[in-house]
């Protein structure tokens, strides 16, 4: 069995290790405190593709959207084990909310070819939304398989996977291709001392035309011949429609983003009597946290 | 996503200032491996760049996986049922997580799948995983057999068992002591055999034999009937089979995570490793070296972990209404710990640095085209590793020792408690001062190079460095004390009495070190101004620590060779 498996991966800004103020004063995240990592339950998926290429033979392909920075995830995929890396990066693509991000990411799915199964992690740490796997699968028509913890079973055409759900867990198989979001259920391998010195040279195009300004065609060409050029894509090459991406596509619109404190304000003693319970729920009533 | 490489700033100074670069480039062959693999460097900066990638791989397994571990893996331990040893699910996965992070062929070359790491680098990981769980250690450390067979082996025997361990398919183990025969080695009985095709069989009981249950062993046996010495002794490469047996595992003190087997040959095949009557003199000691150098990392990452166990303590507990480390009786031993483990891992890496000049100076004048300056150079620092080996072994895990001891006295009552770390890395220590040749037997090995004044070279070139004018009146006090030791080695040397000199060479053995590691730490601390209160506490202590030993070797006092048994047996 040779199926190939792309998996969506994200750089995230660190929210677990803050080093300093995690907002500027103007209310965005300050990404100089924020150190850039791997988003956590996407190595999970990744873990996951590269045990079905050990079960079961595979071809492991990771792809990100985002920053040209974010090659760096691409090659930490590589160090692990991961076949190939799609980089889709293009300044049309900022601000996409989880509608733009996984229209681009479905586009991306079907320029890449014949693939039999898309993996992201369940969500990422900066956004937490959980959206946009369910959303790549919704477009591009597939079924969807959230919170896997394991695959039971792979074949040419389906897949059997095990799922969280509250208080339990299910069983459930489906036809490929077929999405799945995967939850911090396995332990994600290190990364690998000897794949590190091979592909620590893997690189983007816009890596090399900013390393090498005069000579950057020539060194893609060296890479590529060593397997080593990572595939980077734009808007175009992928065939997304302007209006579907990045702010234009995005509906969501940030008003404001805010620090919330929750802090325990002044204590108030009720008295145990008819009338102090009247005077509580009157005051509860007039400040509408009840009715 | 803690890092046991990235957190450790000693570390990490010693990574960018050793000095690696002549090393790297002999071990690639001038760069030319670059060509056909595509592991291999492009030059120095790359070469380097990848140690540090990979010291950060492990340091992170370390972290992550394997230290989180380490408390179960010790509770519960290897097992051992129906003559088969079975590690714990943990050791296991361990293992498993070091397999696919690459780590697993450190030194070997590039043809068999290793990294073609200097052993410098390889003792920073072997430190890191000690840190983690130091019974982990002595099963990853086992790759000094498989660099063994790349020295010693055959071309068919190195294709034959290299890419399995580069591949972490292969463990190891290596078989030397006896029941009867512990230190004393050339002594050794087990009986190797060849039948009329000329097989090789072995015969006999081995005691004590770390991870004993390994695929791959390297056995110290008596292929030469009638000898009773070392001369008599010969390597042999067999693998786990049914005539090969586990009698037991032993019950031990510490290191629960790995397991110590007895073994018995009844006619187990096996392979002559390198040339007959070589067995002890040649191949075991260069196993024993390297074996020592990487129990000496194992010492220093067990100090690593104990100090830090007792410094957050000691931040954390509060009595009499402030922290226990604003006390001076905690703070100068909690200060006194790090100046230890510092020192011990500064002559660590200058040790392995010698060792590494060693084996590449060897190599090229085994295979290469030497001139007769590398050929001079090979000469002289094999004499330097010989002498720096088992002084590092003994100041390194003396001073683990000493260091677990205080991580204990420093967390109180709770130190003694299973519930913390600190009584696990003191039990996991105490072995580290005996395998491997104990602390007395590298006395042994290091006291004639001491006398032979084989450091003085180096000592000049460390005390020719230029210092910054706050760190030359300690470096004054330091070449006073070894103006002290050149008088207390010849009168030594003068006396002529060899029960004398036995007598004190534990004290001349720790005297040359405190001189020739002080210069280290002086060296290392006019690089980075934030290492000089760690060199200058070093000078002072071994100041008071020196004129002690001084007196007593040069007093003369040989009564206790007279009256030892009135003392003793009273």
């Amino acid at each position: 069995m040779n199926q190939r498996i792309l998996v969506f991966v994200k750089q995230v800004p660190d929210t677990q290790n803050i080093s300093g103020d995690a907002m500027t004063p103007e209310g965005t995240v300050n990404r100089a405190a924020l150190p850039a990592i791997f988003n956590p339950e996407d190595l999970n998926a990744l873990e996951l593709a590269l045990q079905l290429k050990e079960r079961y033979g595979a071809e492991v392909i990771v792809a990100t959207m985002g920053m040209p920075a974010a090659a760096e995830v691409l090659r930490q995929s590589l160090y692990r084990g991961a076949d190939r890396a799609v980089l889709i990066t293009d300044r049309a693509l900022a601000g996409a909310d989880t509608l733009a991000t996984s229209y681009t990411l479905s586009c991306c799915v079907k320029a890449l070819g014949k693939i039999d199964l898309v993996l992201c992690g369940r969500q990422a740490i900066d956004g937490d939304t959980a959206q946009v796997g369910p959303q790549i699968a919704e477009k591009l028509k597939y079924p969807q398989l959230c919170y896997v913890e394991e695959v039971r079973e792979l074949s040419a055409d389906s897949i059997t996977v095990r799922r969280a759900i509250e208080g339990g867990y299910e069983v459930l198989s489906s036809p490929l291709p077929a999405l799945l979001t995967v939850v911090d259920a396995n332990e994600p391998r290190p990364m690998n001392a000897k794949r590190i010195m091979k592909y620590k040279r893997a690189a983007t195009k816009s890596e090399l035309a900013k390393k090498f300004p005069e000579t950057a065609d020539a060194e893609a060409e060296k890479l590529l011949a060593q397997n080593l050029l990572i595939d980077e894509r734009n808007a175009a090459s992928i065939g997304a429609e302007p209006d579907r991406i990045g702010f234009p596509g995005s509906p969501t619109k940030v008003k404001q983003v805010m620090s919330v404190v929750l802090t325990a304000g002044e204590v108030k003693q009720i008295a145990p009597t008819e009338e102090g319970i009247s005077l509580l729920i009157h005051e509860l009533i007039s400040d509408h946290t009840l009715g | 996503m803690a890092n046991f490489f990235n957190d450790n700033a000693d570390l990490k100074f010693t990574l960018e200032n050793l000095e690696l670069a002549p090393i790297c480039r002999m071990l690639e062959d001038g760069f030319k491996f670059a060509e056909t693999y595509d592991t291999a460097p492009r030059d120095v900066e790359d070469a380097i760049d990848n140690y540090r990638r990979s010291l950060e791989v492990v340091g992170g397994v370390a972290a992550d996986n394997i230290d989180p571990r380490s408390a179960t893996v010790d509770k519960e331990g290897a097992r051992f049922a129906d003559g088969k040893v079975t590690y714990h699910p943990f050791t296991v996965q361990n293992l498993e997580d070091l397999t696919k992070a690459g780590v697993m062929g450190v030194m070997l070359p590039h043809q068999y799948g290793g990294l073609n790491f200097p052993v410098t680098i390889y003792t920073m990981m072997t430190e890191m995983v000690s840190r983690a769980d130091a019974s982990l250690q002595n099963i990853f450390g086992l790759q000094d057999i498989a660099e063994t067979i790349n020295l010693f082996g055959n071309d068919e025997q190195k294709a034959k068992y290299l890419p399995g361990f580069a591949a972490g398919k292969f463990d190891g183990a290596m078989d030397l002591t006896e029941p009867d025969f512990g230190s004393d080695l050339q002594s050794v009985r087990l009986r190797a055999w060849q039948d009329e095709n000329g097989q090789w069989y072995l015969n006999g009981m081995k005691r004590f034999i770390t991870n004993g249950c390994a695929q791959v062993h390297l056995v110290l046996a008596r292929s030469e009937e009638g000898t009773t010495d070392g001369r008599g002794l010969s390597m042999f490469i067999c693998e786990k089979c049914p005539q090969l047996v586990v009698r037991r595992i032993e019950d031990k003190m510490g290191i629960h995570g790995v397991a110590t087997c007895e073994l018995q040959f009844n006619d187990v095949p096996a392979q002559l490793c390198g040339k007959r009557r070589l067995g002890l003199i040649r191949y075991v000691m260069s196993l024993m070296n390297g074996a020592r150098v990487a129990i000496s990392a194992q010492a220093v990452g067990i100090a690593e972990a104990a100090f830090r166990a007792a410094r957050k303590y000691a931040a954390e507990r509060e009595q009499f209404k402030q922290s226990i480390d604003q006390f001076p009786a905690i703070y100068s031993m909690l200060s006194s710990m790090k100046v230890k483990l510092t020192a011990a891992r500064a002559l660590l890496y200058e040790t392995t640095r010698i060792v590494d000049l060693r084996s590449t100076y060897s190599h090229l004048c085994e295979v290469g085209a030497p001139t007769d300056e590398d050929r001079a150079a090979q000469k002289y620092y094999n004499k330097l590793a010989a002498l720096l080996t088992p002084m590092c072994k003994a100041l390194a895990t003396e001073s683990a020792n000493q260091i677990a001891y205080d991580a204990i006295q420093i967390h109180g009552g709770t130190g003694f408690m299973r519930d913390f770390n600190a009584e696990r890395y003191y039990r996991d220590a105490r072995i580290t001062n005996i395998y491997e040749g104990t602390t007395q037997l590298q006395v042994v090995a290091a006291i004639g190079g001491v006398m032979q004044r084989d450091l003085d070279r180096r000592i000049e070139e460390l005390a020719a460095l230029e210092l910054p004018a706050e760190l030359q009146a300690f470096r004054d006090k330091v070449m006073a004390m070894h103006a002290k030791q050149l008088t207390a080695v010849q009168f030594v040397a003068d006396r002529k009495d060899s029960a004398y000199h036995d007598l004190v060479a534990r004290a001349l053995v720790e005297m040359e070190t405190m001189i020739f590691v002080s210069l280290l730490l002086l060296r290392d601390a006019a690089k980075d101004a934030s290492r000089r209160a760690i060199a200058e506490r070093y000078v002072i202590d071994s100041e008071y620590e020196f004129a002690m030993r001084y007196m007593r070797v040069v007093s003369g006092d040989t009564a206790l060779m007279q009256n030892r048994c009135e003392i003793m047996d009273y």
